[in-house]
């Protein structure tokens, strides 16, 4: 262009093609801006700051000292710490695998019948499928506490109707059982989102894969196994790494509202969450602690942190994104 | 249909094998509705089972918790009950406040976030989606004291903005994630054709972008909502006053204070269940239009 143009006017054009781009980075800023203040300051900034305290100990009332990585030295090998402590992961760690393994594959095969062409009502199903998703935790927690409580009797009655006449206990009551129970409630709940992510995934694969795919002679399931799971393994992979990360923080709220802050019975359904409730709070005979909490806290966020990574790293890089 | 095995070629097998398919897709077809149907019976079955006994007598509480309320066994007492002693009517507009503004805030920043992340190279730009993402798994519980702290030094324990600044905050990283990952795969020849035509930055996301997004913006605040609506942790700790109770912890108190009254009980779960479903009447057409209608390929 420059060597068309006349002499004397050349570094015009490239002026006039620089302004403009400069002028566009404040757009950027515009952009993020509001989301990363309300962000760093409610969320991240809370986080360190507790963090810091996590390194800090103090008597009710005092002032607070420096004492390094005590209060985790305390946590993991203070008795008195340590079980409750190893109890409590060990928990989150059940639940999670228990809702891994009947949660995920539930929603998966309700949204592959859902996103089978010519299935009538997939509307109706989809609505009435997630609408226990959006019902309040302590709400439902207190819906299944009065259904497999002993006093109404109605899941006696149901199993007795079905010929398991003496097949009922009080599961919720059970150290066996209530760990497990609450983790089918929260499948019962919560199987939607799995559902309706991998739904949302399925309807968006292009008619022509399936069409070829066809065409090559695959049916049915070999359609569904060879062409579309492979392409929404990304969204199986959020999925995982969601229900992951809510099992250690939503998983409170569930268990707060059926067994309270004890998490009974006999701490046979105590999580992370309810640990660190306890442990800031205070419970019966033992005072709060901010310190000795913001240290559960902060080992909450590195097991997090852990899984997280491992989904970044080793799922993410390796499950290709497809242009839709 | 089922004729004996002939050796006559093709013609005849043929027919067989047509009616053979109609009698498979019909078999399919019953087998993909007795699972779905049978599972949303298990979905629905609960939360029926409490509707219906709200409005019974104590005794068809427990004398016929199946039956439906008629006549004898219908009692609204649990009703009048909750009535008398909770004040339903602000718990409702507190959580209803605090969820709408907070959803707004995050579907609005986040996607412009997500969309500042997805579309632009910049210093720094890599930082900040990883700053953003870590968000995610920090769940914001875990600064909890600091973040009281906070709002008793900026005069707002007790109020719905102390709640919505704290939602916004944990909403707007899963936004931002999910919206950039859907923002990445936008084609750019849509945004590249609306910069010749001489569209600025900000009409293009408005105008170009948000609506291309629309059917994951739908599904985003529908998730976002979810953890702000049920949440009782920070109205517990943030805005315990009786004037600021979500319904949430509203409930959570009420059935904590009347334990053994199975009728209010019930009648204050009906009341926090069924405001529930017509928000979600209202929400899930959005959301289902959105997703079949991101499900246009294009």
């Amino acid at each position: 262009m420059t060597d068309i143009a006349p002499t004397g006017t050349p570094a015009k054009p490239d002026e006039t093609a620089r302004a403009p781009r400069r002028k566009m980075r404040l757009h950027i800023a515009v952009f993020l801006a509001p989301a990363v203040l309300i962000y760093t300051l409610f969320s991240i900034y809370p986080l360190i700051e507790s963090l810091r305290l996590s390194l800090q100990s103090s008597v009710p009332g005092g002032e607070a000292d420096y004492v390094g990585l005590a209060n985790y030295a305390k946590l993991f090998f203070d008795p008195l710490w340590a079980d409750q402590f190893l109890n409590a992961l060990k928990n989150n760690v059940v639940m999670f695998c228990t809702i891994m393994v009947v949660q995920n594959p539930i929603g998966l095969v309700l949204a592959a019948l859902l996103s089978l062409p010519k299935v009538r009502f997939t509307g109706t199903y989809r609505t009435l499928l997630f609408m226990p998703t959006l019902l309040s935790v302590v709400i439902i927690g207190f819906v299944w506490q009065l259904i497999l409580s002993p006093l109404w009797g109605v899941t006696d009655g149901f199993l007795r109707a079905i010929g398991l006449a003496h097949a009922y206990k009080p599961w919720l009551g059970l150290e066996g059982s209530a760990l497990f129970t609450l983790s089918m409630i929260s499948v019962w709940q919560y199987v939607g989102v799995p559902m309706m992510l991998i739904y949302a995934a399925l309807l968006s694969i292009p008619d022509e894969l399936i069409d070829a795919a066809r065409i090559d002679g695959l049916r049915g399931w070999a359609i569904f196994w060879k062409v579309k799971l492979p392409l929404i393994l990304p969204t199986l992979g959020l999925v995982g790494i969601l229900t992951y990360i809510g099992n250690f923080t939503v998983s409170f709220d569930l268990i707060y509202a059926v067994q309270g802050a004890l998490a009974g019975p006999n701490f046979s359904t105590d999580v992370m969450g309810t640990f660190l409730f306890r442990t800031f709070f205070g419970q019966q005979t033992q005072l709060g602690d901010p310190h000795m909490g913001a240290t559960v806290a902060s080992v909450l966020f590195f097991i997090i942190l852990a899984g997280v990574s491992v989904y970044l790293l080793a799922v993410q890089r390796r499950l290709q994104r497809y242009e839709m | 249909m089922s004729a004996p095995e002939t050796s006559t070629p093709s013609a005849a097998r043929v027919q067989p094998s047509i009616a053979r398919a109609r009698t498979g897709r019909i078999a399919t077809s019953t087998a993909i509705h007795t699972v779905l149907f049978g599972y949303t019976i298990i979905a629905l079955f609960p939360v029926v089972l409490v509707l219906l006994n709200s409005f019974k007598t104590k005794r068809a509480i427990f004398g016929d918790p199946l039956g439906l309320p008629f006549g004898k066994t219908f009692s609204a007492i649990g009703y009048l009950d909750v009535l008398h002693k909770g004040d339903f009517a602000t718990y409702f507009t507190n959580s209803f406040v605090v969820t709408v503004v907070a959803l707004f805030l995050i579907v609005l920043l986040g996607a412009a976030a997500a969309h500042a992340l997805a579309e632009y190279r910049f210093p720094g730009n890599g930082f900040l989606g990883v700053y953003l993402i870590i968000g995610i798994m920090v769940p914001i519980r875990l600064g909890t004291v600091a973040i009281l702290q906070m709002m008793v030094q900026l005069h707002l324990v007790n109020t719905l903005t102390a709640l919505i600044l704290v939602y916004t905050a944990q909403g707007l990283p899963v936004a931002v994630f999910i919206l950039t990952e859907f923002m990445r795969t936008l084609s750019r020849d849509i945004k590249d054709s609306a910069r010749i035509d001489g569209l600025s930055e900000y009409r293009i996301f408005f105008e170009v972008v948000l609506p291309l997004i629309r059917p994951v913006l739908a599904t985003v605040a529908v998730f976002s909502m979810i953890p702000i609506w049920n949440d009782l942790w920070f109205p517990l700790i943030l805005a315990p006053g009786e004037g600021t109770r979500t319904v949430t912890l509203g409930v959570q108190q009420f059935i904590g204070q009347y334990t053994v009254n199975w009728n209010a009980v019930l009648a204050a779960l009906t009341l926090a269940i069924v405001p529930v479903l017509v928000l979600y009447a209202f929400f899930s057409r959005q959301l289902i239009r959105g997703i079949t209608s991101g499900a246009v390929k294009g």
